[in-house]
């Protein structure tokens, strides 16, 4: 649904984003993480033909982004900014229909569509009220409403929850969830590492330049490695020196732990329990060293 | 070469005129100016009128003095609203969205330049129907027959005002495009009145530069230059540049 291939961006000198090259399947929710100017805004604002690329390759739905073709690019995509830009003075229902026209939609499309959106999102009696008015919750639904007014087939959302409170942007996340449910393809830009967790079938990490891009676990496992840990009564050198005669990638010694890097958990781990028992070791626990996705992330981005 | 869909256009201009309507300081000036001038010229002809006898080709260069005046109206009332449909979209950060829409830059720009145009053009006609029938009430017992509706003010209102009002329009996109903030748009806006206004004390100074010729020769100047702040404010008005360089 969204290609890429060495797309980049240049403001001046400076780069903004270099060489991207990505590919999200269609139905699928991909999130973009990244620091404050690593490039994502700019990436999704080139994906929906909203500035042009420097050089490189880019398709949305099938069209070439900087082609003439760009107009299809638009008509299929919903683009939720980071800010909501919505019109303050104007009441919700006229806010999403004055978009609904200008996304070609019939009056009839328009209505039903607005009634269904402002409902979902709990909105629909206040729908003649000012979005002036409004909590910031309220006006991101309404926002979001307007990205959707169109039934677009991409959905490229910008910091969706940033700055809500943890009611509203757990509205929001369900309803990206929802998204996927109906199979739409969300570009999903976030500083949120737990949202990106929850919600993204694939995350990719950013820095200008594309650093990682995999399954949230998957990018855990092959960044970080697989580690058990085992908590002792007693920790001794004969414990220590008969697990490392296993030939692990690296033991460390915490107090009366340790934590074993393992290739494989299912396989390692009897072996490892095995030998520390055989060196006289009383084990209280086994578990296993999961690393969150912010581990991760922040090895990658300060590296 | 994709041909601009007008109504996509007239779409973005009803949806401003709907923002204006909410605009209390834009409403009260939209009224409160040409009725201002409409009945303030009026009260003020009459004074000159009570004040001491005055000859009919005194009044005559007097009025079509103040039917002059209506080409600065024209140009003055889109300075209120187009600043406010750039600069203030700017700040409320609306113009995102609406550039992802599939709608063009022109029709971007047209539909923005229509909402500044017909309201003003509307407010600026009333105000000189307004004060062409007080005119001609006041006038009627020292000329003997009605001055307005004359061939004049109709090159003025039918010619000059349109062109003008174009003229401030595509003036104020190009400055609200320069500038962050809604009263600097405006005050850096009025400044599209000096070449109007000086052609009003060139008027003042000699009668004779009022004439049908001169007027339609004023016009078609203002009109080339309408064409070229048409293409200047399409050079200006790129969705790139609205989205990473105006702050």
């Amino acid at each position: 649904m969204i290609e890429t291939e060495n797309l980049t961006k240049m403001f001046g000198s400076v780069a903004a984003v270099e060489e991207l090259t990505l590919r999200v399947e269609e139905g699928e929710v991909f999130g973009l993480l990244g620091p404050n100017g690593a490039g994502k805004t700019t990436t999704m604002r080139m994906l929906a033909c909203l500035i042009s690329k420097t050089s490189g390759e880019a398709k949305v739905g099938g069209y070439g982004i900087g082609s003439p073709e760009s107009i299809n690019i638009r008509r299929m995509v919903g683009v939720l900014p980071e800010s909501v830009g919505l019109f303050d003075d104007l009441s919700a229902y006229k806010n999403l229909d004055f978009y609904g026209r200008l996304y070609e939609r019939t009056e009839e499309q328009r209505r039903t569509r607005i009634e269904q959106l402002l409902t979902m999102f709990g909105l629909w009696e206040k729908r003649d009220v000012a979005v002036g008015t409004f909590s910031k919750g309220m006006k991101q639904k309404v926002a979001v409403a307007r990205a959707l007014i169109h039934d677009p087939s991409v959905i490229f959302l910008d910091e969706p929850t940033a700055n809500l409170d943890p009611e509203a942007s757990k509205t929001i996340r369900d309803f990206i969830l929802e998204l996927k449910r109906e199979k739409r393809t969300v570009f999903l830009n976030t500083h949120n590492l737990d949202e990106a967790q929850r919600i993204c079938d694939r995350i990719g990490i950013m820095k200008t330049k594309l650093l990682a891009v995999g399954r949230p676990e998957e990018m855990r496992d092959s960044l970080w490695g697989r580690k058990t840990v085992v908590q002792l009564e007693r920790l001794t050198d004969a414990i220590v020196a008969a697990v490392q005669r296993l030939g692990p990638a690296k033991v460390e010694v915490r107090d009366s732990e340790l934590v074993v890097e393992v290739s494989d958990p299912d396989t390692d781990n009897p072996d490892i329990v095995k030998a520390i028992v055989a060196a006289g070791g009383r084990i209280r626990f086994v578990s296993d060293l999961s690393p969150t996705l912010e581990d991760v992330y922040l090895r990658l981005v300060r590296n | 070469m994709r041909i601009l869909e007008l109504w996509k256009s007239w779409v973005v201009a009803t949806n401003d005129f709907s923002i204006f309507w909410k605009k209390k300081y834009i409403v009260y000036s939209l009224i409160g100016i040409p009725v201002t001038l409409s009945i303030g010229l009026p009260l003020a002809l009459r004074l000159i009128m009570q004040g001491n006898p005055i000859s009919v080709s005194e009044l005559e260069v007097v009025l079509n003095a103040f039917a002059f005046l209506f080409i600065l109206l024209a140009s003055f009332l889109p300075t209120i609203l187009a600043s406010y449909s750039f600069v203030g979209e700017k700040l409320e950060k609306n113009l995102e969205p609406l550039l992802a829409t599939p709608t063009t830059d022109g029709e971007l720009l047209l539909g923005k330049g229509l909402a500044a145009f017909l309201p003003s053009i509307l407010t600026t006609y009333l105000g000189a129907a307004v004060f062409m029938v007080l005119v001609d009430r006041l006038t009627y017992g020292a000329l003997g027959t009605y001055y307005f509706p004359n061939w004049n003010t109709t090159v003025i209102l039918l010619v000059a005002v349109p062109i003008a009002c174009a003229f401030s329009v595509g003036v104020n996109i190009i400055i609200s495009s320069l500038v962050s903030d809604l009263r600097a748009a405006q005050q850096l806006g009025i400044l599209v009145l000096l070449p109007v206004g000086g052609l009003y004390v060139l008027a003042e100074r000699d009668f004779k530069s009022l004439e049908i010729g001169n007027l339609i020769i004023i016009s078609a100047l203002l009109l080339v230059a309408d064409a070229f702040l048409f293409y200047l404010s399409r050079v200006t008005f790129r969705r790139e540049e609205i989205l990473t360089k105006w702050k």
